[in-house]
């Protein structure tokens, strides 16, 4: 399998020798055993689907939410199919507001999306430069920063996240703050791992030897080796970030309604949840459930395909 | 063995001391609670006043030793909200928590491990698949988006069970408690399973992966040589091996169950401690945000600590590596 698709990679110019692992081939590789799992690939197509939905909004969405002057009361609690004063059908309802839901799912998608991937990215590079340093600098340095991480650790994220929202008070903004402060320590905490055992290999000796300034040596030597755990680590990461996001705006400290992403939505459906207003809470909780799932099936088939005991 | 124990317990003690100047300061240095309490129409002197009685002009490190001096006497202060002590109001609502904790896990257990043996037993067959898929589920849904869900399943369309809320208590064993009636137990059912349901997942998960690869090792492959039965050699010989990380996870879970509590208890409107955090969060009660913290963190530490040595007990390498 391999092979087959190595091979007609070798121009024939190249010098004879065994075939060179390039970044092309490693990613074609990586794609081929990607793709033996067809869970994965079609979470990976909903995914992506749902982030051109949900960044394309403005064009794909029947309403702006955000547009008060758009939103009617007439429209207020219209069940999913029905016709508002729009012209149009709101195929998953409206709310309290006479906000299509369709719309304001849309767009709190764009809203969770923005806020966990920030969030992941973020703390993937503090972690990264964090858990590099620890590794790379050894002795006293390490033990202060990974007992840091350590005490961190110990605390559940969702407490931690909270707390700081609590403390930081309401916003995209402080979201995200929040969730790179309770998240960084698990991309230093794998950085590390991994740069522990990468650091005693010949090749950092060699590097460390030259005249090469420590950066280059971190980044890219060392930071390139512990890149496959780490990619694990941030998939799953991404997708407990919109899942935080969410809780904490159902919980009243995350994003005002105002500003709809779909925690928020659903704590506002929750309301209504005995007054047979289903529609409210239950659409934006399966797009929320789906996008998470999505997110954790092809997390876990990357870790299946970068697991270096799984076989080829 | 006793070595160890020594050195582990130095650890916690200054794990405990850090988090706590953590807490202090991040609780202490943002926010100010007397812009939530006091009348907007307070004079600038009665302002003053009130920020000298709670000894908020004091700097931060006096502040800190004083919390300490009255931590020392048993006092972690009074709730500025509910307006008694923190202690009693913290330890008031713990009972409910420890309730709702103990049935989620007891349910995790008794479903997570057999069908994470089974999974790891017959990894192929469809039953695991569908086992598997299931714990995915479990540790990916946001554990509210679940909560409603029960909600509106069986309290809104069926009208099994009450849809929030803690039941009747009873006395069993002369302990006060809800699990001891009838009406109790269909209360704390649902928030159970719901907090649950991430802990069976990851129960799944582990006991999978320890027993996928224990099948693998020489003596399964010797003992069934032997012609032992394999009922004998998974509950004999298998269980035995992987019951190291699933104890540890298990001790460790502990303490996150009782966060995740957070989560459960609002939605269900569950009266424990996890409910009074969030109410304290919300009018910056920061007495009781500072108990509740410090309190989470002597659990973890406690129960990491239990995990070390109940570890070093199971296996002798924990102990040797660790003494050294």
């Amino acid at each position: 399998m391999t092979d087959a698709v190595t091979t007609p990679n070798i121009a024939p110019d190249e010098p004879v020798g065994p075939p060179v692992e390039t970044r092309v081939t490693r990613l074609k590789n990586f794609w081929s055993d990607f793709r033996q799992s067809w869970v994965a690939i079609g979470a990976l197509i909903v995914i992506v689907t749902l982030l051109l939905l949900s960044f394309g909004a403005p064009l794909v969405a029947p309403q702006d939410p955000y547009d008060m002057a758009m939103l009617d009361w007439l429209d207020a609690f219209l069940r999913p199919g029905t016709e508002g004063t729009g012209g149009y059908v709101h195929v998953l309802g409206t709310d309290n507001a006479g906000r299509d839901m369709l719309s304001a799912i849309l767009y709190g998608l764009r809203t969770s999306f923005t806020i966990g991937l920030s969030a992941g990215a973020l703390a993937l590079t503090i972690g990264i430069t964090v858990g590099l340093t620890a590794a790379y600098f050894g002795g006293r340095i390490e033990s202060v920063l990974m007992r840091i991480i350590d005490l961190q650790l110990s605390m559940p994220a969702i407490l931690l996240a909270l707390v700081l929202v609590a403390l930081l008070g309401q916003g995209v903004m402080q979201i995200i703050l929040a969730l790179v402060v309770a998240q960084y320590a698990y991309f230093a905490r794998t950085t590390h791992g991994a740069a522990t055992v990468e650091r005693g290999k010949d090749y950092i000796e060699a590097a460390r030897s030259t005249p090469l300034p420590t950066h280059r040596v971190l980044f890219k030597h060392l930071l390139p080796n512990v890149m496959p755990p780490l990619i694990v680590v941030a998939t799953v990461q991404v997708a407990s970030a919109i899942a935080l996001e969410a809780t904490l705006s159902f919980l009243g400290v995350g994003l005002p309604l105002t500003e709809p992403s779909l925690g928020s939505l659903i704590s506002n459906g929750f309301k209504y949840i005995h007054s047979d207003r289903y529609w409210l809470s239950i659409y934006p909780g399966i797009f929320l459930m789906i996008t998470v799932v999505a997110i954790n099936l092809v997390g876990d088939q990357v870790r299946t395909v970068l697991d270096p005991r799984h076989s080829r | 063995m006793f070595g160890f124990i020594i050195s582990r317990f130095l650890q916690a003690i200054v794990v405990v001391f850090a988090m706590s100047i953590i807490v202090f300061v991040g609780v202490y240095a943002i926010g100010n609670p007397i812009d939530v309490m006091i009348d907007p129409a307070a004079t600038a002197e009665m302002r003053a006043r009130l920020i000298a009685q709670y000894g908020l002009d004091q700097p931060l490190w006096r502040q800190y030793l004083t919390f300490l001096a009255n931590v020392a006497q048993g006092d972690l202060g009074r709730s500025m909200v509910y307006n008694t002590s923190v202690t009693g109001l913290v330890f008031s609502r713990l009972p409910a928590t420890l309730e709702l904790v103990l049935v989620a896990i007891a349910i995790a257990t008794i479903i997570g491990i057999p069908a994470g043996i089974y999974a790891g037993y017959r990894p192929k067959s469809f039953a695991s698949k569908a086992i598997m898929a299931l714990s995915i589920l479990g540790f990916s849904v946001p554990t509210f988006w679940i909560g409603m869900l029960l909600i509106m399943g069986f309290a809104v369309e069926l009208g099994w069970l009450p849809s929030g809320g803690r039941g009747d208590e009873g006395t069993f064993l002369g302990i006060s408690t809800s699990l001891a009636t009838a009406n109790g137990w269909s209360h704390v059912i649902m928030p159970a399973v719901n907090l649950s349901l991430f802990k069976m997942g990851l129960m799944i998960r582990l006991t999978r992966a320890g027993m996928v690869e224990a099948m693998q090792t020489d003596y399964v492959k010797f003992a069934r040589a032997q012609g032992l039965p394999d009922r004998q050699i998974v509950f004999k010989h298998v269980l035995r091996n992987i019951s190291i990380p699933v104890v540890t996870v298990f001790g460790l879970e502990l303490g996150s169950t009782l966060a995740f509590a957070v989560v459960t208890e609002s939605v269900f409107n569950w009266p424990g401690v996890g409910k009074l955090i969030i109410d304290s969060i919300l009018t910056l009660d920061r007495p009781v945000m500072v108990t509740y913290l410090i309190l989470v963190v002597i659990l973890f530490v406690i129960i990491n600590f239990t995990v070390d040595i109940v570890y070093a007990r199971l296996d002798p390498r924990v102990r040797l590596g660790g003494t050294k």
